[in-house]
This record gives C-alpha cells, structure tokens and sequence, in this order.
C-alpha cells in the first residue's frame, strides 16, 4: 500500500486496489455470512429462536473437514482442489449429523414442554458455550492451517496492474453461488422446500395440513449444519482455522439475517453480503482513492493519509449498526421478513 | 415434597460447610478473597434476577455493562494525573466535546424537521449527513488529542474522587446504555434484546480495549483505590473483611429494598407482565416502558456490584472482560439459584462462585494425573498447552450446567415463591 511508485502511478491504479481490497474482500467475507445467515435465518423462521452457536458450528464443521484432511491429505491433489474443498461434503454431512444430534438432546425436550422461546434461546448459548469448551479442548486455542501447501493466485491483468484472487477465494465465492441456485430449486420446486416455506409461514396451518414437523425440522437443521460447515471450512482455507472465532462471527450474521428479514433465505444472502461490504468499505482507506485527485483540489483541502470510517480495531461495530439501524427503521428487514413477537 | 424452609436451610447450611472448608484449607486469606468476590457477584447476580426473573429481559451482555461501570469508577476514584492537566490533553478534548455537543445539536435538529413541513426522505437524508459529518468533524480533533495525551501523559488518569462516588456513577452509566439498549429492542421479541446486548458488550470491550488513552489499554491501570483501608495498611484478612463489609451490607439493604417492593402492587404488577403479557396490556399497564424500567434498575445494580468487583481485583484490565466470567457464569448463578428469587439468587451466587474457584485448580489436578497415567499406560504424550486447555474445561461444564437446570430445574434451586392472594 505504501509503495511510492504506485502513488504517483495513474488512477486506475488505485481502482484496481480499490477493487482487490474494498470489492473482492467484501464479496469473500460477504459470502462467509451470508451462508452462516442462510442457517440462522432458516432456524430462526421454523424453529423460532435465535441460534447462538452458529459461529461455533462453522468452526465444528471447519474441524471436521481438517480432520478428514488429516487422514486424507491427498484427496485433493489428483483434482487439483485443496483437500480440504474435496473432502467438504463429508464435513458437510457431519455437521448435519451434529446438528441433528444436538437438536434431540438439548432442543427437542425443551420444545416439547413448550418452554418460552427465550429459554430454547438460553439453552442455546449453553450449547455453544459447550462446543467453544470441547472444540478448543481438543484444538487448543491457536490458530491453524487447513491447507498446508501454497495457495495458487490468479491474476487478471487489467491497466497494467493485477486483480488478484486466490484459489480458496475463488471456491468460495463460486460455492456459495452453486448453494444459493440449489437452496432457491429447493426451496421452490421440491416438496420438502414448500413444506419448509409452509411451516416458517403458518406453523399451525402447516401441520394441519398434514406437514410433518420433525421432517420439517431435520431438514433445517441439516441444511443450517451443512451451511455451516462449508462457509467455516472455506473461511478457514482462505485465512486460517481459529477455534475462538464464535461470537465474533456470530454478530454479523445475526445483523444479516435480521436484515435480510427473519425466515427470508434470500433476504439473508443479501443481507450477507452488505453486511460483508459495509464492514469492508468502512474499514478502507479511501485516501487511496481520493488521492490522485489532490492535483485537482484547491490547496487547503490536504488528503489525508488515512481516510477510513471506522478503525480496523472497531470492525465489529459495523455489524452492530447495521443492526440497529434496521431493528429502529424497519425492523421486519429490507425483504419484509416476519417480526415475530 | 421438601418443603420451601427445609430448601433454604439446607443450601445455607451446605455453603456454611464449604465455606468453612475452603478456610480450614487454604486459609483465612484465600477463604476471605472468595467470599468477597462472590458477594460481588451476588450484587451483580440480583442485578440479574430484576431483569430476568422479574422482569424476562433477556440480558446478554452482562459483561459490557460491567465493564463500563468499572470502567467509570476506575476514572472518577483513581488518582489525578497531573501531567494530563498540565498538557494540552484537557483542551483539546475540550474541542472535542464541543464540537460533539454542537454537532449533535445539528443533528437532532434536523431530525426534528418533518415538523416544519420537510418530507421524511430529505429529513433522514439530512439527518445522516449532518451525523456523518459530526463523527468526522469529532474524530479529526479527538485523534491527535489522544496521541498527543499518550505520548506525554500516558493516559488521562483519574479525578481522585470518593469511591463510592465512582460505582455510583459507574451503575449510572450501565443503567444509561442499558436504557439505550432498551429501548431500541424492548419492542421486539425477547431474541433481539440477547442479540443487541451480546453485542453491544463486545463494542464496549473493543473500545475500553483500544482507548488507550482513557485506560491505559493493555497496559493495564492500577492499583485502583478502595473503599476501606487497603491491605498494605491492614494486612490481607482484616482488609478484606472490611471490604466484605461493605459489599455485604449492600447486599442486605438491596434484599431487604427488593424483597419489600416485591410484596408490593409494583411488584405485583410487574408478575403480571412477565406472566401474561397481553392482560397486563388489557389491564392498562404501559409494558415496554415497565420492562425499561426493570432494565435500568437490574443493570444500576449490576454496574455497582461490578465496580466493587473490578475495584477488588484493584487491576481496571479490559481484556480481562471474558463473556464466560462476567456473562454466563452469572446466568448459571441465577436459574441455578432460583430466578426471581432473592434469597435463593444470593445463595446461588455464594455456591456457584465457590464451586467455579474451586474447579480450576481441580480441572488441572484432573487433567495433569489424566496425562501422566495415559503416558504411563499407553505412551500417550500430552500437548504442552494443556493447563489452557484443561480451563477451556470450565467452558465447558458452565455450558452443560445452564442445558441441564433449564431443563431438568427450570425453577432453580430455591424457586420463586409464589404469592397467593385468596
């Protein structure tokens, strides 16, 4: 960023810049919640409570895939994919196991003695306190590599300076497209997906109508688990595994769901990715941008070296806002989402 | 049926004994040393049981509310730092705040004018211009006025005022973010007040973290004043003993206040809302505007016992906020202890303090002999971390505890008596 060539360089420089530190970073972490919010939007609609270990299963389902990895570590190298990115749909399918095993140990009694709302809600902060214990007892607390080799770079060439975009990167993003198609095919066309939609919509008229609520209920926990672990195992291909990620994950994509409107799939993939470009917006230097206007500018106007709305060490108060702002002026979420009450 | 006497007598009769074995055992120091901080969080504890058990407010972020509260007391009650004063730290922090009166004067002005005829859009629009530009406005004088207070005076010290004066304020100022919380969730579902006061108390950890210049930030400030006469002046017991004094007085006038105003048609209609919203509401009871009230009152309390909290430790260390400590190990003291009743959330305060000390050095004589017969038997080799990890342990139980009472004793363990009027 500091480099003196590059300052004095032409403006489409830092376009390019622009675009690898402000758009593409937006759009990676803007996918990461957006396939957490995805789960907690869906959990919140059918099962109706906010559900505070998501941010731990994502690390649960990291864990698996680096788990596989361990005992596969050359699934990968034939495809050329990392490891950890073939071996995805087992992690997947054990983080849905986990999550449905969870839901009949802890959730399940709690629903059947029709507990308020709020004390599912408790339970579920004890579970996620639970997990954070378990995960962090058998990885320790430092922060691992999933993929041990180098990652491979790609490089668009475009005015003389590369946008550039690593592989796990590019996985990612393009994981989270295929997802978002299937979820809407599902959502839209299969049995299951409507019955699903029924019953976020009108529990009652749902099971009247002869919806079955356990059915119902495992698919959502599987597709809110398999989520889960794909968005945290592609994170941590992209930076690194850390088991103390929880709650820091777990405000963002509350505030995306909440404003993509609560038990709206899509609302919470859009929500994801704002969220994700707020946040990376509002943390970028925009001086870089506003610099090779200087030249233009009358004299007493100085762009500043640093120019950002917010200072990276405040990153997390951006989710919050957003979630203020939204539970002040709309609080049913930019897709009319259900209030529920 | 154990009846609700032979309950209490017992529980009080149990912690007795466990009390007086951590004494014989590691001695009146040490025993004197936990019984103060478990007072403290007792006092934070009937914070909690206003807003939960009386009230159903969800409160997630016990550990931000706390955090600021020490944080106030920890800038009234600590000495002055006279190298701020005489820099140019007090002016320009003056600027500052001028221009934030000023700006957010601006503001709220625009705010207002939809009522001179301005359609709404060109009011909100105005409105986040004119906050914008205060934050900018604010933050370009703020930023080398904090450089320039760490670089010559470190941080910007205390006001060298009473103590008491400093968790006062302290409960005032968790009471004040309480209110601001509430009053942007209490018209939602209860989720969404868990979800804005987890996050509202992460942002408060992140700014006591990097403000650096208000305190002293990893740095660490201490040692902080107390109310009675320190243990360099008294020696360890006594000075703790005096301290316990004082904590255990407000405990006993706060039981006494809460147990009167729960007999009382205030604490009858606040059952009432809890209980049944809608014939609350029927019945012509303003219930967000109660539930306000029950929020601030609960967390008033949870910043006093808070800052005698923090003030005890004698160390104001913002990284040492952990949502496990300060959120959740309180949240186990009150629906273990019995939520929405007093007694029975002092005494589970008492006993769950006294079980959470006594774990850590229990999880690590488990964990060591674990890995010591696992090598001796298989070979096995343990990481070197593993007195980390064995704490993570405690994360763990506390996790396991809050499933297991909500649904096994949903009640507690000394459940809220129920009145009957016939």
């Amino acid at each position: 960023m500091g480099e003196t060539g590059f300052l004095a360089a032409l403006p489409i420089n830092e376009f390019v810049f622009f675009i690898n530190k402000g758009v593409l970073a937006g759009l990676i972490i803007g996918s990461v919640y957006a396939l957490g919010a995805v789960g907690v939007t869906l959990i919140f609609g059918i099962l109706r409570f906010a559900h505070f270990p998501h941010g731990d299963m994502m690390t649960a389902g990291a864990f698996f895939a680096l788990m596989l990895t361990a005992l596969f570590p050359n699934a990968g190298a034939f495809i050329g994919l990392p490891s950890a990115f073939v071996l995805l749909p087992f992690a997947m399918a054990l983080t849905a196991l986990l999550a449905i095993g969870l839901d009949r140990v802890f959730y399940k009694p709690l629903r059947a003695t029709d507990a308020k709302p709020i004390v599912i809600v408790m339970a579920s902060i004890g579970v996620a306190l639970m997990m954070q214990g378990v995960i962090r007892l058998f990885a320790g607390t430092t922060a691992r590599q999933l993929d041990a080799g180098a990652k491979s770079i790609y490089r668009v060439a475009f005015g003389g300076r590369d946008i550039v975009l690593t592989q796990p990167q590019l996985i990612l993003i393009m994981f989270t497209a295929v997802a978002v198609a299937a979820l809407h095919l599902f959502l839209t066309r299969s049995r299951m997906g409507k019955a699903m939609r029924a019953m976020s919509d009108n529990p009652d008229l749902a099971r009247v109508s002869g919806i079955s609520t356990d059915h119902v209920v495992r698919t959502t926990w599987i597709i809110a688990g398999a989520l889960a672990a794909a968005s945290g195992t592609l994170l941590s291909l992209d930076v690194s595994l850390k088991p103390d990620l929880s709650f820091n994950l777990l405000l963002p994509i509350f505030a995306a769901a909440i404003v993509g409107g609560i038990g709206q799939p899509y609302g919470a993939i859009a929500g994801g990715l704002l969220v994700g470009f707020t946040e990376t917006l509002a943390v970028f230097n925009w001086s870089v941008l506003l610099r090779p206007l200087q030249p233009l500018l009358p004299d007493w106007i100085e762009v500043p070296t640093k120019l950002a709305f917010v200072p990276t060490e405040y990153k997390i108060v951006i989710p919050f806002f957003i979630l203020i702002a939204v539970l002040i002026w709309r609080p049913t979420g930019i897709f009319k989402g259900r209030l529920l009450k | 049926v154990i009846s609700y006497q032979t309950r209490a007598l017992a529980l009080v009769s149990g912690i007795a004994v466990l009390v007086g074995l951590v004494f014989l055992w590691l001695g009146a120091a040490y025993g004197m040393r936990m019984l103060v901080e478990a007072s403290c969080f007792a006092l934070i504890a009937l914070g909690l049981t206003i807003q939960w058990g009386y009230a159903g407010l969800f409160n997630a972020g016990i550990m931000g509310f706390i955090a600021i509260s020490a944080f106030v007391s920890m800038l009234v009650s600590y000495p002055v730092n006279n190298l701020f004063w005489d820099s140019d730290g007090p002016a320009m922090l003056g600027w500052a705040g001028l221009y934030l009166v000023v700006g957010a004067a601006i503001t709220y002005g625009f705010s207002q004018t939809h009522r001179f005829g301005l359609p709404t859009k060109y009011r909100t629009l105005l409105t986040l211009i004119a906050g914008a530009v205060t934050y900018l406005a604010v933050q370009n004088i703020l930023d080398p006025a904090t450089t320039l207070i760490e670089s010559q005076a470190r941080f910007v010290g205390g006001f060298g005022l009473p103590v008491w004066l400093g968790w006062l304020l302290g409960g005032i100022a968790a009471g004040a973010l309480g209110w601001a919380v509430g009053r942007i969730t209490l018209g939602l579902r209860a989720d969404y007040m868990a979800i804005a006061t987890l996050g509202i108390s992460e942002i408060v950890k992140a700014f006591l973290k990097n403000a650096d210049w208000l305190t002293k930030g990893t740095l660490t400030v201490s040692p902080l004043p107390w109310p009675v006469p320190t243990p360099n002046e008294l020696g360890f017991v006594l000075s703790r003993a005096a301290y316990l004094s004082v904590t255990a007085t407000l405990i006993v006038i706060l039981y006494i206040l809460f147990e009167r105003a729960w007999a009382s048609p205030w604490g009858r209609m606040m059952r009432a809302i809890r209980d049944n919203e809608l014939s609350a509401a029927a019945m012509g009871k303003d219930i967000n505007r109660r539930r306000l009230e029950m929020l601030v009152l609960g967390n008033i309390i949870i910043g006093i016992g808070g800052a005698a909290l923090i003030t005890f430790s004698s160390i104001f260390d913002p990284a040492s906020f952990q949502p496990l400590n300060h959120t959740f190990l309180i949240w186990v003291m009150v629906i273990l202890g019995g939520a929405g009743n007093n007694l029975g959330t002092i005494l589970g305060a008492l006993l769950v303090y006294i079980i959470w000390i006594m774990s850590e050095p229990a999880a690590l004589f488990v964990f060591e002999h674990g890995a010591y017969w696992m090598n001796q038997l298989f070979g096995w080799e343990a990481p070197g971390d593993l007195a980390t990890r064995a704490l993570q342990m405690r994360v763990f139980v506390i996790g396991l505890a809050i499933t297991l009472v909500l649904r096994f004793a949903p009640k507690g363990l000394l459940p809220e008596k129920v009145v009957k009027y016939e």
